[in-house]
């Protein structure tokens, strides 16, 4: 798995941000779009996509899009 | 010891009921408040262990347990075969995933029509093929608020199986009327049973949900077993086709 192929999944959940502001360090908290929806959303991809079950309360204690892509590496 | 004697119209005295998913939630309430209002009970469920653990809290009786995975049609009909002649069911087997829309794919899609949806529908086809429905009995499906009334983030495919079961009862409660077979569901809001075990909802946001019901909370399994008891007892014998709304409020707003 790769982190820029990470990235694009990640930034795939959005459908108003630029691609140019996510990388590893972005706290996608603070991104203007993010919201309880784009949560799920994340949840659910990383299971269909990286067959990894990653739940609402472990995916509250990461900030950081690169937090999260060694979290499900792990 | 309730009698016959006594005016009771809510009694479940003298009828044998099954009780699907009767291994945990709302299925195991359903099964210990029937055995508690006087029905013989028969319970089936996947899990032996935990169909074992309902069994051995039921009210002493003559009930029994079959284990049995009813998407499997052979099983259904092999049940079916073996369960003595009945006064009513209680489908409580249920699964729910949450699944935004976009995520949907055919498997998973099929896989909760085929537990929430097909699995009941052709459990009651088998029994009455078999004729071990007898005259009078009440078909009860414990259905939801979502896919009949609303529904709720990624609960689509949930929603599509419940508004399913919705369809068909009304459809089942005009064929089976002539033989005076009653058929209804239960439609609860959210109900503390564990659903919300994968995770993807947290606890900070399950709060907030609770907080959406006038009442203020999620309803509890006995809430649900109870109706499901009313639905089943002569009291509602003049009820069929119905939805039984128990949301705490939650579709009023």
């Amino acid at each position: 798995m790769e982190l820029n192929d990470f990235i694009k999944d990640f930034a795939d959940q959005f459908d108003e941000t630029d691609f140019s502001e996510f990388a590893a360090e972005t706290k996608f908290r603070e991104l203007e779009e993010w919201s309880s929806l784009t949560g799920l959303a994340l949840l659910n991809m990383i299971k269909a996509k990286y067959k990894i079950h990653v739940t609402a309360e472990q995916l509250l204690k990461i900030s950081t899009i690169g937090e999260l892509f060694n979290f499900i590496q792990q | 010891m309730i009698s016959e004697q006594v005016y009771a119209p809510f009694s479940l005295c003298n009828k044998k009921i099954l009780v699907t998913g009767a291994s945990s939630g709302i299925g195991r309430a359903v099964a210990i408040e029937c055995s508690k209002n006087g029905a013989t009970v028969i319970l089936t469920a996947r899990d032996k262990a935990r169909l074992e653990q309902t069994y051995n809290s039921l009210t002493a009786g003559d009930h029994a347990s079959y284990c049995a995975d009813l998407t499997d049609e052979s099983e259904v009909q092999s049940l079916a075969g073996q369960v003595p002649q009945v006064d009513g069911i209680v489908h409580c087997a249920g699964i729910m995933e949450t699944l935004l829309f976009q995520f949907v794919k055919k498997e998973q899609l099929q896989q909760i029509m085929e537990v929430n949806f097909l699995s009941p529908v052709l459990l009651t086809q088998h029994l009455l093929e078999q004729k071990k429905l007898r005259k009078n009995s009440s078909i009860v499906f414990i259905s939801s608020i979502a896919g009949v009334t609303c529904s709720g983030i990624g609960n689509s495919m949930y929603s599509a199986s419940k508004g399913a079961i919705n369809g068909i009862i009304k459809g089942m409660a005009l064929d089976l009327a002539p033989k005076n077979i009653r058929v209804n569901s239960v439609i609860p809001g959210m109900i503390e049973t564990g659903f919300f075990k994968e995770g993807l909802i947290s606890e900070s946001q399950v709060a907030e949900d609770k907080n959406r019901y006038p009442l203020k909370r999620y309803g509890k399994p006995e809430e649900v077993a109870f109706a499901a008891i009313y639905l089943l007892s002569d009291a509602a014998g003049w009820v069929t086709g119905s939805n039984l709304l128990i949301d705490g409020g939650y579709t009023l707003l």
